[in-house]
């Protein structure tokens, strides 16, 4: 149930990179969630709602793209991808993955934003 | 009006996890030890931690605990029985803890006098998985009393965890404790990982236990 403060600070962060971009409005954010990140997806969306109420963010889409869980079999010597979060066990030879370093991820990945038509200078 | 695409490649838990690696700093530059004891409300996190601060304590080591809950500072006055330090975290409804509580209430202890700090975070087996608070050594608990499957049910903690314990270990054969396949599953999620069963009533394992938090320092 962190799902609340994840929201805030998706909005704080996305709000924080407005900056450079005055007076434009968030379309779409874009993140990145492991399957491993102990996130549950319809629970954010729930909470994206109402983080985002009267910021530069409200009305936006939030689009979530999962990353699945990999990490090193120092066996094969290799990355590879775990296929089921019920065993950390390399899917080529049994063994023992170590550090899951991919699947974690909880990473605002881009904005899509709307803003007024620059003037062009000639 | 125009659409443009502005890429970010931030983390969500970014603040989170600058702090952290600003308190692991500090934390080893000081010498001090510190564990992050993570599990569901009710395994039994207090009653082991004061097991293992009073020992600690007896044995000479300069020990000191954080402990996090949503209310009331009744797990702090239990610890604190054992002699060691305590301060209470009071989370006011948030289901985790996060660095900068822990940032703030260490203030005024100075952390090269100490050996070992517990930091016992609040009872959810989800929500503190995502937060890093700095510590060298995250221990995932587990009680005889519940499924002998909950790892394969929260992944997340297990797969991050450096150590497991097993507690109420004196109860196991009379509420019908599987063995073999909690440790089954603690090895699907966590393959290697140390595994220590304990009671902290009995006494039971804590010496491997001891013994493990010594070599570690």
């Amino acid at each position: 149930m962190h799902e609340l403060s994840l929201a805030s600070s998706i909005v704080d962060a996305v709000t924080e990179s407005l900056a450079s971009y005055p007076g434009a409005r968030v379309k779409e954010v874009r993140l990145r969630v492991g399957a491993l990140a102990a996130v549950e997806e319809e629970s954010l969306q729930f909470c994206f709602g109402i983080a985002t109420e009267n910021t530069p963010l409200a009305g936006s889409k939030l689009a979530v793209v999962i990353v699945p869980v990999g990490g090193h079999c120092p066996t094969c010597a290799k990355d590879v991808e775990i296929a089921s979060l019920r065993s950390f066990r390399c899917p080529v030879c049994g063994g023992p993955v170590e550090n899951t370093s991919r699947g974690r991820e909880l990473e605002i990945d881009s904005i899509e934003i709307e803003d007024e038509e620059e003037t062009v200078q000639s | 009006m125009t659409t443009r695409i502005v890429e970010l490649r931030q983390g969500v838990l970014k603040k989170n996890d600058e702090l952290a690696r600003k308190l692991r700093e500090r934390f080893n530059a000081s010498g001090v030890l510190v564990l992050n004891l993570v599990s569901s409300p009710g395994t039994g996190k207090t009653a082991f931690l004061e097991r293992t601060l009073r020992e600690l304590h007896q044995s000479g080591a300069r020990v000191a605990a954080l402990v996090g809950d949503l209310e009331t500072d009744n797990d702090a006055r239990r610890l604190a029985a054992s002699g060691a330090p305590v301060r209470q975290i009071n989370t006011h409804g948030i289901c985790h803890l996060d660095a900068e509580m822990i940032d703030k209430h260490l203030d005024g202890w100075n952390l090269v006098d100490l050996d070992y700090l517990f930091i016992e975070n609040v009872g959810n087996l989800v929500c503190p998985s995502s937060y890093d608070l700095g510590e060298r050594i995250r221990v995932a608990l587990l009680s005889v009393t519940e499924g002998e499957d909950k790892p394969l049910k929260y992944p997340t903690l297990f797969n991050s965890a450096d150590a497991a314990i097993i507690t109420k270990i004196d109860i196991a054969e009379a509420v019908g404790f599987d063995r073999a396949a909690a440790l089954q599953s603690i090895d699907s999620i966590r393959p290697g990982i140390r595994v220590f069963e304990t009671s902290a009533r009995s006494g039971a394992g804590m010496d491997t236990w001891l013994a493990y938090l010594k070599a570690q320092r």
